[in-house]
């Protein structure tokens, strides 16, 4: 008796487990298919499942319309505010889990405050700030700004890792001389990598994702993607096979990354109030 | 089990992260604070003026205000009891034993939404939404329902935000809360499915002690997404048509960089800012003293 119900369960749970899959991946498979389409089959009404795919929306949003040095810029932001936001954390986080110090909570307390703070709060300041340093419309700008939401998530997921690194490590090395400098580069640091990788993939994401300060601060030359993506819907004819061609470019490197790092996407999102 | 270490060691390894976000995070907005005591727009900057608390009594008497706050809070009343619910639901499937294999699989799957620019999902709700090229209302054709005009109806367009958010937001409660589900002590579970038979009892009495903390986290998470939520309605309706999608953040966008009034969007960013922090003070106090 018990055996055919488990086993129309089991298939209900299969069919569920399916019905969720394709409720989250739906939507990609229409955007990849929308950009194969030239602007003809996109019209078609009804929308069309079956046709001949081109790569014509790729070519042009690539070299005409400005996408592929978008996202050169969007990479070199997103990259230099990640190394800039482990340069600057990582040792930071070996502070918060090693020394003792009045005002430690405080400090921790600030660090996540910062997830609360909507860009829009920060982003006329700095537009006026920036426009005034001569900053406005370049890199340095964003890199800066995204320091906001990168250094925390650097912090944060770090903090925890050092604090995984066994601290008998640390007082035989110090007992041999070394100074707490040279314990955190050649000790702590090497065996906290897995730490500092997630929380990159977790930096470059969220800055790679970015478009409030992007739109406001870098309207031209230092434009990344997703600020590109939005001036596609300007004008009176939409363009859907190459929005969706920007879309998916802008959005496969990101979705890689969150694959990569899976397990850890949740932590970062949540600033580590979940493991 | 810490070091005591000298001041001049701690202030060189914390120095230089803490400077950081000093510029970064707190400069700014001091400035924004001084501007919002100041009439100032960037098409008339001649006549900037120190105005005292004037730019904050227009914001909290400004009905255009208060309704796109209380679009935003609508937002939120509607779509996180639903990520809430069907993510628990998921997770629970997820959380029982067997199928492990696609159950990982899924698990990669509900990773993807949220990891998406949310700029590309508001172009995407453009693209599948679209009354005569769209998929979804193709969908709803087969089961015998009219195209629906989601985008260019203000009812509809809300609506079609709220379904885009639940699309995007419930697969990270959905794995926020398998996290707080795999904190049960297995021994305690075992037991209980011993005791009882029902899956609701479990989840009532043993699980869901469990599940407060994650709870937490969702909310206060959520809240702080939703005052924050710009790219995704940005991109699929400029907050419009009319206002019916001007959520609190697009609205302040639309002041400081559309109208050029700087000093009234950094009064109603403070403002909103003061309302995110209460709430999520309001929260940890609620719920985490049933925790304690």
């Amino acid at each position: 008796m018990a055996a055919p119900i488990q086993r129309r369960s089991l298939w209900g749970e299969a069919l569920l487990l399916l019905l969720i899959c394709l409720f989250c991946v739906f939507p990609f498979y229409w955007m990849v298919t929308t950009s194969l389409k030239t602007q003809v089959v996109a019209l078609e009404s009804p929308p069309v499942w079956w046709f001949t795919p081109t790569l014509a929306n790729y070519r042009e949003v690539l070299f005409i319309d400005k996408v592929g040095p978008a996202l050169i810029n969007s990479i070199i932001v997103a990259v230099c505010t990640t190394a800039l936001a482990v340069g600057l954390g990582t040792p930071a986080a070996y502070a918060l889990a090693r020394f003792e110090f009045r005002g430690k909570t405080d400090l921790w307390f600030w660090f996540i405050t910062n997830r609360f703070v909507s860009p829009v709060v920060l982003a006329f300041p700095v537009f006026l700030i920036s426009r005034e340093l001569g900053l406005r419309d370049t890199h340095l700008a964003l890199i800066l700004m995204y320091l906001t939401f990168t250094l925390p998530i650097v912090i944060w997921i770090c903090t925890d890792q050092f604090r995984s690194v066994p601290q008998e490590l640390d007082e035989a090395a110090l007992l041999e001389g070394a100074s707490q400098w040279r314990i955190f580069r050649s000790i702590c640091l090497p065996l906290a990598m897995p730490g500092v990788a997630v929380s990159s993939i977790l930096s470059f994401i969220f800055s790679w994702n970015e478009l409030l300060f992007a739109y406001i601060l870098t309207p031209k030359a230092a434009k990344t993607a997703p600020a590109m993506a939005v001036t596609f819907m300007e004008g009176y004819d939409v363009p859907y096979g190459k929005i969706m061609a920007t879309s998916t470019l802008i959005v496969v490197p990101v979705l890689i990354f969150a694959l990569l790092a899976s397990r850890h996407l949740v932590r970062g999102l949540t600033m580590g109030a979940v493991k | 089990m810490s070091f005591r270490v000298p001041r001049r060691t701690i202030a060189a390894f914390l120095g230089p992260a803490v400077a950081a976000l000093a510029i970064v995070g707190i400069v700014p907005l001091l400035y924004a604070v001084w501007k919002s005591l100041h009439y100032f727009n960037l098409t008339k900057i001649a006549q900037q003026r120190f105005v005292g608390l004037d730019n904050y009594g227009a914001v909290l008497t400004d009905p255009v205000f208060w309704q796109a706050m209380g679009r935003t809070a609508l937002l939120f009343a509607i779509a996180v009891p639903v990520q809430i619910a069907l993510g628990l639901l998921v997770a629970l499937v997820l959380h029982r034993p067997g199928l492990s294999f696609w159950k990982t699989l899924t698990r990669l799957s509900l990773v993807l939404p949220m990891a998406t620019t949310y700029a590309v999902v508001g172009l995407l709700a453009q693209v599948m939404l679209n009354q005569k090229y769209g998929v979804i209302n193709q969908m709803l054709g087969w089961i015998g329902i009219d195209a629906i005009n989601f985008i260019g109806d203000p009812t509809n367009a809300f609506i079609a935000v709220v379904l885009w958010d639940i699309w995007q937001w419930t697969p990270f409660v959905a794995l926020v809360l398998l996290a707080g589900l795999s904190t049960v002590p297995p021994e305690i579970e075992e037991a209980a499915k011993l005791e009882t038979k029902s899956n609701r009892t479990i989840l009532r009495h043993v699980q869901l002690p469990f599940l407060i903390p994650s709870l937490v986290a969702v909310l206060i998470l959520r809240t702080a997404d939703t005052l924050k939520l710009f790219d995704m309605p940005f991109t699929m309706t400029r907050g419009g048509p009319g206002s019916a999608t001007e959520f609190i953040a697009v609205l302040i966008e639309r002041v400081g960089n559309r109208q050029f009034d700087i000093g009234m969007a950094a009064a109603q960013s403070i403002i909103m800012l003061a309302i995110t922090i209460i709430l999520a003070r309001l929260y940890i106090r609620l719920f985490y003293r049933e925790v304690r």
